[in-house]
């Protein structure tokens, strides 16, 4: 199976996220970026794929962020080819564009079956996973947890729904899949592949023609939620805080 | 004459443990029983040469035992051959394992991504690798923000710099030192993890990289030397470092302390009235033989009456925190393995101490979480060396 | 329909109108006031005549039956919507930001060259556009948007509104699909249920919830120990469940289960959207997390800044006596 994956990298949410100048907008100089996690689970839901049924993994991402050392990371772990799609802005672009964009690079692989990752937590515009199924002219299902190889020329991709409850969808190829997570956590790979795969591997470079899509709403202002109504703090020592709650706990009922 | 092809298995042996020796391992077992975890585990010490010299290297790579040694070095210090099997070959088997796609446990994985990622095992933001001393009394130089020379650069490592118990010890250091008139700097949010329970734990790759960032950030500044609290950075600072070429002169806090104790003497003005007994760390203990020290510092505390434990110095039994030890619990007692700080604990209560004193920023929260699990809480206290003398000094900090 | 109806695409949930469905019609009202339209649900299913009645709230009750339509495929669904939408003209669309939801929406809107946003938690209409505040980051961030151009796609994160107290119009309209269906290239075989016999979390008095600040499997052990000592079950965020320490039927959250206990005891859990989508109906919260700025304190009663694994014993103690 032909497949391709699609890589975002999104803000790195351990570090502190300020709002540039500009109040409609991260402070891009501080922001710290990382793969996107449904997008990690993509690559593995695709080498989990390949290693049971064979093909060729191809990783496509914008040049953003900190995009070469996941792209390293990805080859260390089995990914055949890496494409890296040129992109000069300094801010991420929209679910749309970067749909626009990716789809461009991908189509020019024949891949029989795209994954990437259902949702990005910096994603305004909805989500990009089924536009960029519709750039493909492909169809598409999201929420999917775990996938594997059906008959030839289709996959079983596991949807989730509320309550831990499945729904098992035959997946006909060619198709897009918006990844949840995949079949098992994104592996591990010792930095010392990482490093060999630094050394050894090419990126394709790729410049693509789509055009620039305004954003079809308009971001006043960007900023951090109100510290406002928020739970009252119970200090103290470990056990004047257990006591504290256990006597709440006693007034409200829960325990008796 | 007809050359012997070596298995596989011999091969990789002899190249990890540079040649010989460990082909002249004879199967004595005197690693295997005095391993803490060699009765749990699949294959002990003694059975990773066996089963890799006759060619089960797979076999050994695919146990779960592969990731039960703490790095207590008791083996390698035992061993009659002087087989380096703490050091060298249990971190190659490791290594050659996840090369091969074999999944370290989970915990482990995510520390590594967190050193990578954020350069400490936390996986905090490296921004806040001061917040440590954002309340701190006594002046602090960050070179990172204005560098200048000095006597000691005091690298303060990951738990210290992140962890709340340790905090207050990385804060009582910086007081004695003051006290002492000694001019440190630290390396604020520029310093990283340096290391060791990477190498360790047979992540050759990561460690390679931290000390080619790391030997980048020291030759930056001027100082005397490096002086940490963390004994596995110690260790992995004066013994594996230079093999990469990176070379400084480094002290362990309790020998630098040591070394002025006429001057900490006159300072040690309030008693503290207790029984203590002090466990020694595999990484200054074992391996490189700081015994005194620390046994000094305690002594000089008027008040305290020091005993010791039957399995001490180079007896002593690890804390298990070692060479990835502190990420691996679960997966430890999983196989049938104990938590040995849990061990510990009771092996300090048995000398009737009120406080076991350690100097391994580790031990604190292992031996503390141990107490509250042998229901030895209120009953054995775990304190640092540092704590103690801060106390002593009356330095320390005023709450909890 | 009138440009200034706000439509809500309803769904269901076992047997029953979602939750998320009730919220979105009660946000609906308070925009179709201020629009001055109506507000109108849609539903597509093949048994659309059960549900009606659950769906009061709406003026309107647009129910589309159709075979193609009795389990969720992407493409029926989606061609359904489009046409209806297209043809109804609302000013704007409320879709919760469900597993169905997140597959429709963003196509609906491209197909219909229709702005969409997600993560909406309050939408105020102001002359020709409508004013959204939107959740980014986890939570961490927000956004005020402005959004001209209908209809306006909004995708809605469950708990931002209440379901309405007042009946609308309730005027129910069923119909054939607007275009021809047939299988498209996805198809639904069957549902997998969860393994029976593990606790039902849905049904639990006291919950305590473990998230990745749990850090060690080892560490499950003292949340277990507590969840005893209260007479509850053990629950948990995502990434515990997707390490393999808990089953999915421990799972809080938008994909997992949605819980309203008496007590949530939420334990080293960040506390972002997709996981107060399961529990912020829970009467009462109590969180303990070592970040003070983490998002689970905007909606806890009570908070701790504290390591879960120091106060999960004592506390587990400090209940036994109370109890005792």
């Amino acid at each position: 199976m032909n497949i391709a994956v699609v890589i975002r990298q999104v803000p790195d949410l351990i570090e502190p996220l300020e709002i540039d100048a500009s109040g409609t907008s991260l402070d891009m100089d501080e922001v710290s970026f990382l793969v996107n996690e449904t997008d990690d689970h993509a690559l593995e839901q695709a080498l989990l794929l390949k290693e049971s049924s064979g093909g060729s993994v191809t990783v496509v991402a914008l040049d953003f962020g900190e995009v070469d050392d996941t792209l390293y990371a990805a080859a260390a772990k089995g990914a055949d080819r890496i494409v890296k799609v040129a992109y000069d802005e300094d801010r991420p672009p929209s679910p749309r564009q970067s749909a626009a964009m990716l789809a461009e690079a991908v189509k020019q692989l024949g891949a029989e079956l795209v994954l990437v990752g259902v949702y990005a937590h910096d994603e305004l515009e909805g989500v990009m996973a089924p536009l960029l199924a519709l750039e493909l002219e492909m169809p598409y299902v999201g929420v999917i947890r775990g996938a594997k190889a059906g008959e030839p020329g289709s996959v079983t991709a596991f949807k989730e729904f509320p309550g831990a409850v499945m729904a098992q969808m035959n997946v006909k190829l060619p198709a897009v899949l918006g990844i949840l997570a995949a079949d098992q956590p994104p592996r591990y790979v010792p930095v010392s592949r990482i490093r060999n795969a630094m050394k050894s591997t090419e990126f394709e470079e790729q410049e693509v023609a789509a055009a620039a899509i305004a954003p079809a709403v308009k971001l006043q202002r960007m900023y951090h939620p109100e510290v406002g109504e928020r739970a009252e703090m119970l200090t103290g020592s470990e056990d004047e805080v257990a006591a504290r709650i256990a006597e709440i706990l006693l007034e409200k009922g829960v325990i008796k | 004459m007809a050359t012997v092809e070596r298995d596989p298995g011999t091969e990789f042996i002899s190249q990890v443990l540079d040649g010989e020796p460990a082909l002249g391992c004879m199967q004595c077992g005197m690693c295997a029983a005095s391993c803490p975890l060699g009765a749990a585990m699949e294959y002990p010490p003694r059975q990773l040469i066996l089963q890799a010299r006759s060619g089960n290297l797979d076999k050994i790579m695919d146990s779960p035992s592969l990731w039960m040694c703490v790095a207590c070095y008791t083996c390698s210090d035992r061993c009659p051959r002087g087989i380096q099997l703490a050091d060298d070959l249990w971190p190659a088997l490791r290594d050659k394992a996840m090369q091969e796609g074999i999944q370290p446990p989970t915990e482990l994985q995510d520390a590594f991504q967190n050193i990578f990622k954020y350069g400490n095992s936390l996986g905090e933001s490296a921004r806040k690798r001061l917040d440590w001393a954002k309340d701190l009394d006594v002046p602090l130089r960050d070179l990172s923000k204005e560098p200048s020379p000095v006597e000691i650069l005091w690298l303060v490592c990951d738990y210290p710099s992140y962890y709340p118990r340790n905090q207050v010890v990385a804060r009582d250091f910086a007081r004695i030192l003051t006290a002492l008139g000694i001019r440190w700097g630290v390396l604020g949010n520029k310093e990283r993890a340096i290391g060791d329970c990477d190498r360790l734990y047979g992540e050759e790759g990561l460690f390679e990289k931290l000390v080619e960032d790391n030997k980048k950030l020291f030759d930056k500044y001027q100082f005397e030397k490096l002086v940490m609290l963390d004994s596995h950075s110690y260790r992995a600072l004066s013994h594996f470092y230079p093999r990469f070429g990176a070379e400084y002169p480094v002290e362990h806090h309790t020998t630098y302390l040591a070394d002025r104790l006429e001057q900490l003497k006159p300072l040690l003005s309030k008693p503290i009235e207790a029984k203590v007994t002090y466990h020694d760390n595999c990484c200054i203990g074992r391996r490189a033989g700081i015994y005194d020290p620390p046994r000094q510092l305690l002594e000089a505390i008027p008040g305290i009456e020091l005993v010791e434990m039957e399995r001490n110095r180079d007896h002593a039994l690890c804390c298990g925190g070692g060479g990835g030890g502190m990420w691996l619990d679960s997966h430890i007692v999983e196989h049938g393995g104990q938590r040995l700080s849990d061990q510990r604990v009771q092996q300090a209560a048995e000398t009737g101490a009120e406080v076991l004193a350690v100097s391994c920023p580790f031990e604190l929260s292992r031996f503390e979480d141990s107490a509250k699990v042998v229901g030895l809480e209120g009953k054995l206290q775990v304190r640092d060396i540092v704590e103690l003398l801060a106390e002593s000094m009356d330095l320390a900090e005023k709450e909890k | 329909m009138s440009a200034q109806d706000i439509l809500v695409l309803a769904e269901t949930n076992q047997d029953a109108v979602a939750d998320i469905t009730l919220e979105l019609l009660g946000g609906a009202r308070e925009l179709a006031a201020a629009t001055g339209g109506r507000v109108v649900a849609v539903l597509l299913g093949s048994q659309g005549a059960k549900f009606t009645g659950a769906l009061g709230a709406a003026d309107r009750i647009l129910v589309v039956d159709d075979p193609q339509l009795a389990d969720f495929s992407p493409e029926p669904y989606l061609a359904v919507l489009q046409s209806l939408v297209a043809a109804e003209g609302p000013r704007a669309v409320l879709i919760g930001s469900t597993t169905i939801g997140l597959d429709v929406a963003p196509a609906l809107g491209a197909k219909l060259d229709a702005p969409v946003l997600g993560g909406c938690q309050s939408i105020a209409a102001e002359g020709d556009a409508l004013k959204i505040t939107c959740g980014l980051c986890g939570g961490k961030i927000l956004a005020d948007v402005e959004v001209k151009g209908s209809p306006a796609i909004l995708m809605v994160l469950p708990g931002s509104f209440r379901p309405g107290e007042e009946p609308g119009a309730a005027q129910v309209e069923t119909k054939p699909s607007p275009v021809a269906l047939q299988p498209g290239a996805i198809t639904f075989e069957q549902m997998i249920l969860p393994e029976a016999g593990d606790v039902d979390i849905t049904q639990q008095d006291v919950l305590v919830a473990i998230g990745r600040g749990i850090q060690q499997e080892d560490n499950v052990e003292a949340a277990e120990e507590l969840a005893k000592a209260l007479g509850g079950a053990l629950a948990a965020s995502r990434p515990i469940v997707d390490q393999g320490w808990l089953p999915t039927t421990r799972q809080v959250g938008k994909s997992g289960m949605i819980v309203k206990p008496k007590l949530y005891l939420a334990l080293g859990i960040s506390g972002a959207p997709e996981h107060q989508e399961g529990m912020s109906g829970s009467d009462l919260i109590i969180a303990v997390n070592t970040d003070p700025s983490a998002p689970i304190f905007d909606i806890a009663d009570y908070g701790v800044e504290m390591d879960l694994m120091d106060l999960a014993e004592p506390l587990a103690e400090a209940i036994n006596e109370k109890k005792g």
